[in-house]
């Protein structure tokens, strides 16, 4: 065990401070956003991409500091969180408060200078549907938290698409939402995992206020209606055949583990009967970033 | 009155180096503004502020 003292916590670091960023959360994002950016019509210009997609990763950072900032009681009592820098006692909360603040600036105004109106517009809706209604708001009040909140998650594609071409379509909103409904049975699954932490932190999560067996019910539900949306962007062109059978065979797949997760007893407190939790999560990540390589192989490849 | 704080070598080490980082993310963010502004000029666009 780490002693979190004041006189053993040792000098912070630069990668302290990295950490506040969430540079998992910031690599999901990338590569959501280079996808959208990739798949949007035109050639764009690489500088000019790069920048949009790394302003990007820097609010999505931003986004993440001001979420310790708010949330740095909750962290301290949960087991996955308890060795993030604030309750590691590493960084000042007021430290990550500000380090937020000056990165959203910062985003939001390198994604105006190479963008435009638009796409800087919803980077900073993005930053503040995170930071204010999902963070100081929805995740303590309600167990459609991570529903909801979700969205801020599920922008990126469709920010980099207006980046690119100044304007948003179906087929940007469309990868919205496909992430926007992957996001509830991927978080509930772990949630399951994981439900004596946030009872713990006094938590609204879907597993402490409605039980394990209506969150299973809700992981099935939700990739019922995740598996066929994910095929839409099949039938407006926006992907072609690779896509389409990674969308059908991996859609399929999703579905049936979603169903193994419902007739489980997931999350009732025996670890042993939590492995149907633990493979639909990890196959959810698998999934996503399946779908979004297939759409971007068949844009570079093409 | 306050103490005057007191930092040991290894936290002033520690202090120069994130400084050193800071320092650099900065000069990388102006070399991107000034990229961008390249890109925008040669594209024939506006920089939109």
């Amino acid at each position: 065990m780490a002693d979190v003292t004041a006189s053993h916590v040792r000098p912070t670091s630069a990668s302290d401070y990295l950490a506040l960023l969430k540079p998992r959360v910031m690599s999901l994002v990338v590569f959501t956003g280079l996808v959208g950016y990739v798949a949007a019509p035109g050639a764009g210009d690489p500088v000019l991409g790069f920048a949009a997609i790394l302003a990007i990763a820097v609010a999505a950072g931003a986004a993440g500091a001001l979420n310790m900032w708010f949330d740095a009681d909750i962290d301290a009592v949960m087991t996955r969180t308890r060795t993030r820098p604030i309750p590691a006692g590493r960084v000042d909360r007021e430290e990550a408060l500000m380090l937020g603040l000056t990165l959203s600036a910062l985003s939001v105004v390198t994604m105006q200078i190479a963008a435009g109106p638009l796409a800087a517009g919803l980077l900073a809706f993005t930053i503040f549907f995170y930071a204010v209604v999902y963070t100081m708001w929805l995740k303590r009040s309600t167990p459609q938290n991570i529903v909801i909140g979700g969205l801020s998650g599920a922008l990126p594609p469709a920010i980099a698409w207006a980046a690119k071409t100044g304007a948003l379509s179906l087929d940007p909103i469309l990868l919205v939402a496909i992430i926007f409904f992957w996001t509830p049975p991927h978080f509930w699954s772990l949630s399951l995992l994981q439900k004596a932490d946030y009872a713990a932190a006094k938590v609204p999560m879907l597993p402490v206020t409605n039980g394990p067996a209506s969150t299973r019910a809700h992981v099935f539900f939700y990739s019922l209606l995740l598996a066929p949306l994910a095929f839409a962007p099949v039938l407006t062109g926006l992907a072609g055949a690779i896509y389409g059978a990674f969308a059908a065979l991996g859609g399929v797949f999703f579905v049936f583990l979603a169903w193994r997760v419902w007739r489980s007893k997931a999350g009732e407190g025996d670890k042993a009967q939590d492995k149907p939790a633990r493979d639909m999560f990890g196959f959810s990540i698998l999934y996503l970033f399946t779908l979004f390589a297939a759409l971007l192989a068949e844009r570079v490849f093409a | 009155m306050s103490e005057p704080v007191i930092i040991t070598p290894e936290e002033q080490k520690a202090r120069k180096r994130r400084n050193l980082w800071l320092a650099l993310s900065i000069l990388a963010f102006v070399l991107l503004v000034f990229f961008i502004t390249i890109a925008k000029i040669r594209g024939g666009g506006e920089i939109p502020l």
